[in-house]
């Protein structure tokens, strides 16, 4: 057997067991998460919430899954079937091969690129496919619109993730996540991590991740008092399924971004206590729970105002954040908290 | 044949077809499809090459920003492309004249094409040892320390491009109406609302 495992096909075999590990706990992770967001939401706003099928109403999420499985798949005259059904593929598949890149621990990760920060960027602008070709397939006006919409605001919003992301490879000195998590280890444990030096970037990477996902206040794509659902209007049954399993997919992705890039993946916060997969699993479900509380308290953006703060908040100040890393960096400034490349390539 | 070359086939067949479709595909948005296909895959292909940073740049900007521009504005479109169509017959003799004479300066070229005998020693001179540093790192060696003047050119040349269009567009309308963000920002709530007393039957 372990003679086998070493062998060509033995590879393939452990590297498809991988991916299917991976598959097995976004998919798992992402039951309970339409279920948590939904559970916190409700609880916001004081109602009960999915409470009858399961215990706790913990398998309404199946339910609900298998409920679209099971029903028609109605495609619009006029549409274009080949594109229309396509669109939903491409929004799940490439919220899911973004996973492939990220770490979980000290060593697993199913593909250790030395450019996985730029795979990820490369997925995300490729996100934008799924939205647009989903609107322009359904032939028909409010998906159009809210397909044009979607993609104008996740493209503005791409420009500062990006420069946000650049201030953190910046004191790297690597695009490689794990080297990222590495040159957080410190001997201050919750302190040591990116978001101390990073601040005010840890606030910009968040509302940028809200209105690239296009979760409320920045949900303009389907505001449903105006475009009643965007590009998802005329979608029904596992395409619309898989649209909003890629959605939420795509969430998760953000708030495993943020607990790398600032809050040390899997490192623990306290030095005397071990690292693990356990501490990055619990950052990303404290960033959800941020998610699903401005989901819940936070009234919805208007358009303009969305792309003015992309534009001409976020942009420029994300732009000078960058220079001023990079003085930082160089100059070895605050005991060269900005400049980690002992670690890095 | 190893898995490499199997990949090699695949993205590279892809790429072909897929430019085919590009061309012979009868509406332009399955055109711009097709052609973000064939970005992908010779990104594939730079993969293989061990150029992944230039795999991932040419998916960043060429299918994340420039055919998402593309697709906009064929989307947008409105033009009855089944009668650009019929009209193609009359073009065929002269688009296949272009494309010979084309071919045959391409000939030309590759005909008396020769390369001097110190390129390669040339070109490894400057390069790094891609077995010490990372494709990242070399890249970003090499622009920003020999050829910084070249790449500074070039990023003015995009800047001045940006700004010819930014003037070429820009009207200022003075006759519509405009948002001030700072004043409805700094609008103090106790000076917009009034209370007054009205005494009934007299009105303001």
């Amino acid at each position: 057997m372990a003679d086998f495992l070493t062998t060509g096909p033995g590879i393939a075999l452990i590297i498809v067991a991988q991916c299917l590990a991976v598959i097995a706990f976004v998919m798992i992770s992402l039951l309970f998460l339409v279920y948590g967001d939904r559970k916190i939401w409700a609880a916001v706003q004081m109602r009960r919430g999915p409470n009858v099928v399961g215990i706790f109403g913990l398998l309404q999420t199946v339910a609900d899954a298998l409920k679209y499985v099971v029903k028609e798949i109605v495609i619009p005259a006029g549409a274009d079937k080949t594109v229309f059904m396509l669109a939903p593929l491409i929004a799940f598949v490439l919220a899911m091969i973004s996973w492939a890149v990220i770490p979980f621990s000290d060593t697993w990760v199913l593909a250790d690129l030395n450019v996985a920060i730029l795979y990820i960027f490369a997925i995300g602008s490729l996100e934008v496919y799924g939205v647009i070709m989903g609107g322009w397939a359904s032939n028909s006006k409010y998906p159009f619109l809210g397909s044009l919409r979607s993609a104008a605001q996740m493209i503005s919003y791409e420009v500062s993730i990006g420069l946000i992301i650049i201030g953190v490879v910046l004191s790297t000195g690597s695009l490689n996540f794990g080297d990222i998590v590495r040159a957080q280890d410190g001997d201050y444990g919750f302190f040591s991590w990116y978001w101390l030096p990073h601040l005010p970037m840890v606030f910009l990477f968040f509302i940028s991740a809200l209105a690239e996902t296009n979760r409320p206040p920045f949900d303009l794509p389907e505001a449903e008092s105006e475009l009643v659902a965007g590009y998802q209007v005329e979608y029904s049954s596992t395409p619309f399924l898989l649209f909003m399993a890629g959605e939420y997919i795509a969430i998760f992705l953000m708030c495993a971004l943020i607990s790398l890039l600032f809050f040390g993946g899997w490192l623990s916060p306290i030095p005397i206590l071990p690292d693990g997969p356990l501490w990055m699993v619990a950052k990303m479900s404290f960033f959800f729970f941020m998610f699903a509380m401005v989901k819940a308290i936070v009234p919805r953006y208007r358009y303009d105002q969305l792309m003015r703060l992309g534009w001409k908040v976020f942009l420029p100040f994300s732009l000078a954040w960058v220079v001023i890393v990079a003085f930082f960096a160089q100059y070895g400034a605050f005991g060269g908290a900005y400049a980690r490349w002992a670690v890095g390539g | 044949m190893g898995f490499a070359d199997f990949a090699f086939y695949l993205f590279a067949i892809t790429v072909v077809t897929s430019g085919l479709f590009v061309v012979v595909s009868r509406n332009p948005v399955h055109s711009v499809l097709w052609l973000i296909l064939a970005f992908l895959s010779s990104a594939g292909l730079f993969v293989l090459l061990g150029a992944e940073f230039v795999a991932m740049l040419l998916i960043i900007v060429y299918v994340g920003a420039v055919a998402v521009l593309f697709l906009f504005v064929v989307m947008m479109l409105d033009v009855d492309f089944a009668e650009l169509r019929g009209e193609l017959a009359k073009f065929v003799p002269l688009a296949g004249l272009i494309g010979v004479i084309l071919l045959m300066e391409l000939a030309l070229v590759f005909g008396v094409w020769e390369t001097a005998e110190n390129a390669t020693a040339l070109r490894d001179a400057v390069t790094p040892a891609m077995s010490e540093t990372q494709n990242t790192a070399a890249l970003g060696e090499l622009i920003y320390t020999k050829y910084i003047y070249l790449f500074q050119a070039a990023g003015l040349i995009l800047l001045v491009a940006m700004i010819g269009a930014i003037v070429l567009t820009l009207r200022h309308r003075p006759d519509i109406k405009r948002q001030n963000i700072l004043s409805q920002i700094y609008r103090d709530p106790a000076e917009q609302m009034e209370l007054k007393d009205i005494k009934p039957g007299q009105g303001l």
